[in-house]
């Protein structure tokens, strides 16, 4: 038994244990209706031979051990509801309970989705009016909410651009993006058919003008910008980057992750991008739910516009002087679906909720707040020991995000940023992105968004100092965290190495 | 502005002195003064609590009323009844508001969840590797297609018309960007056409895409069809409707490579079509190529069990531009719902909802070919959804209330996505939907025929008795007997 068995915390001694294994042949929760209809064996209806033979093996259990199971593990997360979480290009905002009241009006929930438009006006008529506002948000004038996420987005973004070359006799082979670039931005790249080319940044953390200007071509399809990029610098040369890509022919996609920063101080459309996409998950409050869902819409320029996914939800006069909504399919030049039916409909409640809270005054005051917070923790953390051992990596304002180095922590403490972020989960704290962008060594990438209070910035910095100056005493107190959490630090490789990845079938 | 902000003026003031500035238009200033908006948002100020809520239950309310007539729409999404604990569970704000599991000391709970999820697919479709879930259904058919050209290294993707049309207008958009080339089979008497299938498959064939059960609600012999693609190398991708498998042959049992599926059965409301999971489960020789996240078993430094974000090698944030995928969400929130109804209807609850919505549908379909002025549009096994022909009035005026009678059917017209059957239209079955349902389906259809016979059908739409447009070639079908 190792000591820390020994000081173990209530939770950590209760090992984990999965609803499988709490399965007892017999038990049940759920009761079904009769068929009605008689109990004709299923044999006689459909043949032998297309029907399963041994049941799957799902648990057997009753319903209060259901949700006591799934709430003992809910408690084995951290969550937004609880702490601090001030991850990078992540945009963990408060998600309003009202937007999950409405999402869940009968009338929104229990739509089904090849509804016919006459039934649907409801649902058609908030997907238009949220159209039109993330088409006013980013300065473009038309938008599809079709994508399912960011990265479907991107992958629609680049699927829109070929349609755009193809239509013009055109077939350009290469995308350019930063290298400091989401790892989405390539992958959709490659999904996309066309061959990803970095570009470099220069000493203020922008693209780096000279190496841009080297590697635009013909064959260059689009460039995929973030701006402010993941280094929470927001590119001042944008409208010379923007006329060097035009002037060769190509689009210049915004990729939406960041656009927390500038929500009515400056919009896509007007630095010159063709083609966005916005995260509703990240600016516009949707609940991350773990890992989803989100929603990726995609506002676009005009002549963009005839490629977009179908169907398009739009507006047309009822005849009687009003309006009504419909679902146009009939749109030849569309590079066609990206996904089933309209899109994630339920991330679109909560977010058009979302936007008729805040409303223009709002939505252009978050972004400020969002910035000032960023600054704000900055500052913070460029005074005393986080001064000395995390280093900014860009040093001036940032927009809604900043980048530090660990790279001086790690050589004079002998602690890196993975062991920091570890003993921040011990204050209760969730840490920062680490590790990323890759052009900053032993990266920590810190988005603090609107919705934290000045307390929480001043005590998140506080904990830092003081991981800091217990690592100047003994480092291994980082090194060996985290030492409250459910489980400690967890062997990731071996989970590569052999992978086990569902429960073994009973014996 | 809503109150989600905490700061006040005397925090901002604090605040900006100690960055040194006077104002945050001063944080600004890096913004170029040529892309400044330098005007408010031309949307309306913010509202408070009680009036949006007001706004967003007008909208709601001028959607369909879910409590008025029975709904018999499906076509991959199914009004099924979802248990009380699913939205108790899934509120807690333990499962709602946290990122993705990157710090898994703090993430046990939805790793572990995603591991039960993963066992959970893994069983029900028979296949022995699951992912924790992707978007939804349709693109987890190109997800299939990508992973298929991957380890074959060939470029042509066979899908059989019985494929949900949806999906299948989604591997042509991807398939564009893949560089696949992408041929479709035919259907004969609601089946996939097996003769021309094996016709289709050549030596460039990277995959084969069957539906089970197909569009058309028709259990489809997977296994045969299978051994077409198999025999020359080509995967078999199988779509699945999971509310099904209790009762039907799971696809690793039918020689299937992957099977994929849209997950809104199990656990997810309607949300007039998402968010809902898609699911991905494959043979284990294809775990490495495997889209999307996947959560693994090990243990901490202390021997304790837990759970973490496995092979991710495989993935766009490591492995940028060769990545298995660019997907970076699991749908988590509603793949856990998915997880707990499975936990709910358990081992003997999954197989009774099957054989219930069998014996229904049966009931169901008997009943309305015994109308006149209906019949099937086939004959073949069905589980849980079935094709109608309507031989007396416009489908389109079943569903508008055009016809004599007014009725407004909820049932789905299949001329939206095959010329073929304009005079088809499916009717889906589930738990909610009890005999009284049927009965009220089966007389407002014998009204409509009664009224469509003395009257003509308008123009609106074809009637069986039309000839259908000269550009689609309307498949020889053989009547119900």
């Amino acid at each position: 038994m190792s000591s820390a068995t020994l000081t173990e915390t209530p939770q950590q001694a209760e090992r984990a244990e999965t609803i499988y294994e709490k399965s007892v042949p017999g038990r049940r929760a759920a009761q079904l209706p009769p068929s009605g209809v008689g109990e004709t064996p299923i044999e006689e209806l459909i043949p032998a031979g297309l029907l399963r033979e041994t049941p799957a093996e799902l648990p057997e259990v009753s319903e209060p051990e259901i949700i006591r199971h799934y709430n003992r593990l809910s408690r084995r997360n951290f969550d937004l509801d609880t702490g601090f979480y001030p991850l990078g290009s992540c945009t963990m905002k408060y998600n309003p309970r009202l937007n999950e009241r409405v999402a869940a009006l009968p009338g929104n929930a229990r739509l089904h989705p090849a509804a016919e438009p006459e039934d649907a006006q409801g649902a058609l008529e908030l997907m238009y009016l949220l159209q039109e506002s993330l088409g006013e948000i980013c300065g473009l004038p038309h938008v599809s909410l079709q994508p399912s996420a960011g990265s479907q987005g991107e992958l629609a973004g680049l699927l829109l651009t070929r349609a755009y070359h193809a239509d013009r006799g055109r077939n350009p082979r290469k995308v350019l993006t930063p290298d400091t670039a989401h790892g989405t931005n390539p992958a959709s790249v490659t999904m996309a058919g066309y061959e990803v080319v970095k570009v470099a940044t220069n000493e203020d953390g922008g693209v780096d003008i000279d190496d841009l200007r080297s590697k635009v071509d013909e064959d260059v399809a689009c460039l995929m910008l973030t701006n402010p990029n993941t280094l929470g610098v927001f590119d001042s040369n944008i409208v010379e980057i923007a006329g060097l890509v035009h002037d060769a022919g190509g689009l210049l996609y915004y990729d939406g992750a960041n656009l927390n920063a500038i929500m009515g101080q400056a919009r896509p459309g007007d630095m010159g991008f063709d083609i966005v996409h916005v995260n509703l998950h990240k600016s516009f409050s949707q609940p991350h739910g773990g890992g989803g869902p989100g929603a990726g819409p995609i506002a676009v320029s005009d002549r963009v516009e005839p490629f977009i996914p179908r169907p398009q939800v739009v507006r047309v006069a009822d005849g009687e002087g009003g309006w009504k909504y419909d679902l146009d399919e009939d749109r030849p030049k569309s590079i066609g679906r990206m996904r089933g039916f309209q899109g994630n409909f339920g991330v679109f409640v909560r977010s058009y909720a979302y936007i008729l809270s805040l409303g223009g005054d709002g939505l252009s005051e978050a972004s400020r707040l969002a910035v000032l917070n960023a600054n704000y923790l900055k500052q913070r953390l460029s005074e005393g020991r986080a001064g000395k051992y995390l280093p900014v990596g860009f040093d001036r304002h940032c927009m809604h995000e900043f980048v530090l180095s660990g790279a001086p922590m790690k050589k004079q403490l002998g602690i890196r940023t993975l062991d920091l972020a570890k003993r921040l989960l011990d204050f209760g704290f969730h840490p920062p992105t680490v590790y990323f962008p890759l052009l900053v060594d032993e990266a920590l990438m810190v988005e603090p968004v609107e919705t934290e209070s000045k307390e929480v910035l001043d005590s998140f910095a506080d904990a830092i100092e003081k991981i800091l100056e217990e690592a100047e005493r003994d480092p291994a107190i980082a090194t060996e965290a985290p030492y409250t959490t459910p489980v400690r630090r967890l062997d990731e490789v071996a989970a590569s190495r052999n992978p086990v990845i569902r429960q073994p079938k009973p014996e | 502005m809503a109150g989600y902000t905490p700061a006040t003026g005397p925090d901002r003031e604090a605040m900006l002195d100690a960055i040194g500035v006077d104002s945050i238009d001063q944080l600004f200033e890096q913004v170029p003064e040529e892309v400044r908006l330098n005007r408010p948002l031309a949307l309306e100020d913010g509202l408070s609590e009680s009036e949006v809520y007001s706004r967003m239950a007008e909208l709601a309310s001028k959607n369909r009323n879910p409590e008025g007539d029975p709904g018999f729409l499906g076509a991959g999404m199914y009004d099924h009844y979802v248990p009380a604990i699913v939205d108790a569970i899934t509120s807690r704000s333990e499962f709602l508001t946290p990122y993705t599991p990157y710090q898994p000391e703090v993430s046990q709970g939805g790793l572990q969840v995603m591991f039960e999820f993963q066992t959970a697919m893994s069983e029900i479709t028979g296949l022995p590797v699951s992912n924790a879930g992707l978007y939804e259904g349709p693109s987890a058919a190109a997800s299939a297609a990508y992973l298929a050209m991957a380890v074959t290294g060939r470029n042509g993707l066979v899908a059989s018309r019985g494929i949900h049309p949806h999906s299948r207008e989604t591997l042509a958009t991807h398939a564009v960007g893949f560089g696949a080339e992408l041929s479709e089979v035919g259907l004969e008497d609601g089946l996939t056409d097996a003769a021309a299938l094996e016709a289709a498959i050549g030596e460039d064939t990277a995959a084969v895409f069957l539906q089970n059960p197909n569009f058309l609600g028709s259990v489809e012999d997977i296994a045969r069809l299978g051994e077409f693609a198999s025999a020359r190398g080509a995967l078999v991708v199988v779509a699945v409707d999971p509310m099904t498998l209790g009762v039907l042959r799971p696809p690793g049992e039918c020689g299937a490579d992957i099977a994929f599926g849209e997950g809104q059965p199990l656990g997810n409301r309607l949300d007039f079509g998402g968010p809902s999971f898609g699911f991905f489960c494959a043979r284990e020789e294809y775990l490495r190529k495997m889209p999307g996240r996947i959560a693994g078993q090990t243990e901490d430094v202390d021997g304790r069990r837990g759970f973490v974000l496995a092979l991710q090698t495989r993935e766009q944030h490591i492995r940028r531009e060769k990545a298995t995928s660019n997907i970076c969400t699991s749908q988590a929130l509603n793949a856990l719902a998915g997880v707990i109804h499975l936990s709910w209807l358990g081992k003997a609850g999954f197989v009774e909802i099957g054989e219930m919505l069998a014996r229904r549908t049966a009931f169901a379909r008997r009943r309305i070919a015994a109308i006149d002025g209906f019949e099937l549009l086939h004959d073949a096994p069905v589980v849980r959804e079935f094709a109608v022909r309507s031989t007396s009035v416009p489908v389109e005026a079943l569903r508008s209330g055009a016809d004599a009678t007014g009725s407004r059917l909820q049932v789905y017209p299949l001329g939206r996505d095959y010329p073929e059957f304009e005079d088809g239209f499916l009717v889906a079955l589930t738990e909610q939907r009890d005999v009284k349902d049927i009965e009220w389906l089966c007389a407002a259809l014998e009204r409509s025929a009664a009224a469509g016979a003395s009257e003509p059908a308008t123009s609106s739409g074809a009637a069986g008795t039309q000839t259908p447009p000269a550009d689609t070639a309307a498949p020889k079908l053989r009547l119900a007997s």
